[in-house]
């Protein structure tokens, strides 16, 4: 067997066929990469040349061909803080229930992890739709960040709670344990040691989260809508970076220098944004836990 | 108890005891724990049947035996610490200074922090050494700050931690390494004032040197406080416990075979099945 | 002596213990109501279709040759052709591709090299759609028309979706084969198996199942795509006939439309929403399913 394995190695039709997967492996990788510098690239040499500190600031005119991104960046921000600001709180309570208070294999928790799976797997236009119905028509919020807000929290919030549940568990139970036999309730024991111990986890669905609710669009059209001016309230209706950059690639014939400097801006905000999320989350843990 | 027995082991004796600060000392045996028919089972599967036996104050019991013979299971019972498996199912009868514990409805918070457990593998929170007491003792509604900062020095000078620590409380419990965590443990538990400490191979997972640091902090736990401790070295079960329970599993269900003072447990067995574990393992 | 009133602090701990109970009722509580961002999005979704799909609307879908709304005609057919045959072909695309992205990872990149790559298709993943559909319009479309006007097509969408979901498959084939036991190759390299047929013929057949599912969750995100595609794809309600022809996803129309839809062509957009959610759910159903029976006697696990 063996030796007759050494002989197939060693025949030149082994050795061709070797180096051509070889070659196409590499090859494959090469590709990608290409391509992701072709579309970065493409970004940043088109996004940079139109891009400067007044188009940060000022708000937009004729459509967006002129002018900046000011009021647009703050729709944007707001959304997101309005998402993020409904499915935290929310999405780190049912995560600490799931991951618990519930029995392994208890038919209620499995359950609500099936629906909560089901919904990560909903098109976020159907999100869109959704919102669309209930939150603007049905709750009579009409287009407006809140409206769009609340829609993106519905949206990312299977996905966070997943993550935190899987931090969760993760956990060492021996800190469960020991806090239980201290005479700690589970309340503290949740809240002093083991979110905290969890925290890593925690930031990796919250910078999920943060990506996805900044770059979504289409459940944001009908939901928070089009309007460029700066928002007074959050009630009113305003529009998002995204939304901005297919407006105007769509819509604005000459607009694809602001839409490719409004997509550098897009990728860059979403990057601070991880960052931030990541910076603060090392702070709040330096305080409380130190690194051994 | 016979003078002859306390000769042949040192410091272990009920006569020859360490430091003693307060409590009952156990010449006179008071029963502080009594188990009555204590059975435990994980839904179907029976784990333990029909354990009886008294824990004295001021004395440690050592409960030894093979693996999976339901120890650890009938240790997490006297805290109702087993109540974290939600299959677990216990019968029988548990009094804690004459209070019923398993039948009744009981404040297990407040039940734990009267009987502390340290658990086999060192488990300090992932904080600062301070606030690893500290926590504990805000827990238990001990509001000032100075009242803790001294029940944290004291717990941390009686395990013998305080020199080694005392200049970097706010360092990272982590930080030390397994012997002063496993003390630090200890400490944590401690703090809360507890009558009784439960301790599931304390030394296991500890070097051997560390290992000989902690089993001597037991030592000097004799008296003031109840401590049972389940340990697979035979040795050391001979060394530190006034009485020993051993359990063995038959017809894979886990029993008490023999319970009662340690040097006449190892020396005269009662039972065929102690002398044979006995002498086989500790041979 | 009882236990609760031991000490002066156990008023606290009963308190604390009655705080538990009503945090886990309150936790519960909650879980359920997000359990229920289901049912509502179902109910809202079928509540809006309803004027549509209530007057057997639901066989105008499939009866209708054509997708006219406010004419009353509401034949999808032609979209959903669209829809599946971009998910098709680009995972046809992006299956091998990632696959050996994969292998490339795993097996022929020097560790350095592999965390490097890694990053990359990470933030390859992290570049939102609307990103792409405006490369896609502005670089890829007019390439495709320098070849074969008019540009925005099948292709072009098909294209983009490839490299929007590249990364989905090359992190999940990735993880899959970083989960093989590795005396699995040991073994296979003791038998004296070539690199390639080690690859070809014991790591990724052993590493089906995780492969298949990463491909299907990649299929749920190219499917339920909405911007990408609305700014490639052309947007011509018609049945995809050539690789070069404009088509109109599902979801690309639902987003054109809504601005200005009432009524019924209101209800047949919410339909359609309906009809690409089970879509949906279909394919992730198969996802788990591959992941779930896969382990039983296979070497995956």
């Amino acid at each position: 067997m063996a030796k007759r394995g050494l002989e197939d190695a060693s025949t030149a039709a082994g050795t061709i066929a070797e180096r051509l997967f070889t070659l196409l492996v590499w090859g494959a990788a090469a590709l990608v990469v290409a391509m992701l510098l072709w579309v970065l690239g493409d970004v940043l040499v088109m996004g940079l040349s139109h891009l400067s500190w007044e188009f940060i600031v000022a708000a937009p005119e004729d459509a967006g061909r002129r002018g900046g991104i000011g009021p647009i960046l703050v729709s944007t921000l707001l959304i997101l803080l309005v998402a993020l600001a409904a499915a935290v709180p929310l999405g780190l309570a049912v995560a600490v229930w799931l991951a618990e208070f519930t029995r392994r294999g208890g038919r209620f928790a499995n359950s609500i992890r099936l629906t909560l799976d089901v919904l990560a797997g909903v098109p976020s236009i159907v999100y869109g739709l959704f919102g669309n119905a209930f939150f603007s028509l049905y709750l009579g919020l009409g287009f407006s960040l809140l409206a769009g807000g609340l829609t993106l929290a519905c949206m990312i919030l299977p996905v966070f709670i997943r993550t935190c549940e899987a931090g969760l568990s993760m956990v060492n139970n021996d800190w469960r344990r020991g806090a239980l036999a201290l005479g700690m309730s589970r309340t503290s024991a949740i809240w002093h040691i083991l979110l905290p111990a969890a925290a890593p986890a925690i930031v990796a669905g919250l910078i999920l989260g943060i990506g996805r609710a900044t770059a979504e669009t289409a459940a944001l059209i009908f939901t928070s809508g089009y309007v460029d001016r700066m928002p007074g309230s959050l009630l009113d209706s305003g529009r998002a970076l995204a939304v901005h950059i297919y407006d105007l690639s769509m819509n604005v014939s000459g607009g694809d220098g602001a839409a490719y400097a409004s997509a550098l801006i897009l990728i860059g905000l979403i990057v601070v944004l991880n960052t931030l999320a990541q910076w603060l989350a090392e702070r709040w843990l330096s305080r409380r836990i130190l690194n051994s | 108890m016979k003078a002859e027995s306390d000769k042949t082991l040192v410091n272990s004796g009920p006569y020859t005891l360490g430091e003693i600060r307060e409590g009952t000392p156990c010449c006179e045996p008071v029963p502080h724990l009594q188990v009555r028919n204590l059975s435990v089972a994980y839904g179907q599967q029976s784990v333990l049947d029909n354990v009886s036996l008294d824990i004295f104050q001021g004395c440690i019991t050592a409960l030894i035996g093979p693996s999976g013979c339901g120890k650890t299971s009938f240790l997490s019972s006297l805290n109702k610490l087993i109540e974290l498996a939600p299959a677990a199912r216990l019968s029988g009868q548990v009094l804690f200074d004459g209070q019923e514990l398993l039948g009744a409805p009981v404040d297990v918070l407040t039940l734990r922090r009267r009987i502390g457990m340290i658990f086999q593998k060192p488990n300090p929170f992932p904080l600062s050494i301070q606030r690893n007491l500290e926590l504990p003792l805000k827990e238990h509604g001990v509001r000032d700050k100075q009242l803790r900062a001294h029940k944290i020095e004291t717990a941390l000078r009686d395990v013998g931690l305080w020199d080694e620590v005392a200049d970097r409380l706010q360092a990272s419990a982590l930080s030390l390494s397994g012997g002063q965590q496993q003390r630090l443990c200890i400490a944590r538990a401690l703090v809360l004032e507890p009558e009784i400490l439960l301790m599931d191979e304390p030394c296991s997972a500890l070097d051997p040197i560390a290992a000989a640091v902690v089993e001597e902090l037991i030592q000097r736990l004799r008296g003031r406080y109840t401590v049972v401790i389940v340990t697979h070295n035979l040795a050391q079960a001979r060394r530190v416990a006034n009485y020993a329970a051993f359990f063995w599993m038959k017809e894979r269900v886990g029993k008490l075979i023999e319970f009662g003072q340690c040097q006449q447990l190892f020396e005269t067995p009662g039972h065929a099945l102690t002398a044979a574990y006995v002498s086989g393992a500790s041979g | 002596m009882t236990l609760s009133a031991h000490n002066s602090s156990s008023h606290l701990n009963g308190g604390a213990a009655r705080t538990d109970r009503n945090l886990a009722r309150l936790l519960a509580l909650l879980a359920g109501g997000c359990a229920l961002l289901l049912v509502l999005i179902l109910g809202f979704l079928l509540l809006e279709a309803w004027p549509l799909l209530g007057s057997g609307g639901w066989r105008a879908f499939i009866r209708d040759s054509g997708w006219y709304p406010l004419e009353g005609q509401f034949g999808i057919a032609p979209m959903v052709w669209a829809s599946l045959a971009v998910t098709l072909g680009a995972i046809v695309l992006a299956l091998p591709l990632g696959l050996a992205s994969a292998v490339f990872v795993r097996f022929y990149a020097p560790p350095k090299l592999a965390a490097g790559y890694r990053l990359l298709l990470n933030l390859l993943a992290g570049i939102p759609s609307v990103v792409f559909g405006l490369w896609g319009l502005t670089q890829l479309v007019p390439l495709i028309a320098s070849w074969q006007p008019p540009g925005a097509s099948l292709l072009a969408a098909i294209l983009v979706l490839a490299l929007m979901i590249l990364p989905t498959v090359a992190l999940t084939s990735a993880a899959a084969l970083a989960a093989l036991p590795a005396d699995l190759l040991a073994g296979a390299a003791a038998l004296g198996i070539s690199r390639k047929g080690q690859i070809l013929r014991v790591a990724i057949p052993a590493a089906r199942a995780g492969i298949v599912s990463g491909a299907l969750l990649a299929a749920v995100r190219a499917l339920g795509e909405t911007m990408a595609v609305l700014m490639v794809a052309g947007n011509v309600v018609q049945n995809p006939s050539s690789l070069f022809a404009p088509v109109r996803a599902l979801t690309a129309n639902i987003a054109l439309e809504m601005a200005y839809a009432t009524d019924l062509h209101r209800a047949g957009l919410f339909a359609s929403g309906l009809l690409l959610t089970l879509l949906v759910l279909l394919l992730a159903w198969l996802a788990a399913r591959v992941v779930q029976r896969a382990p039983r006697g296979s070497v995956y696990e």
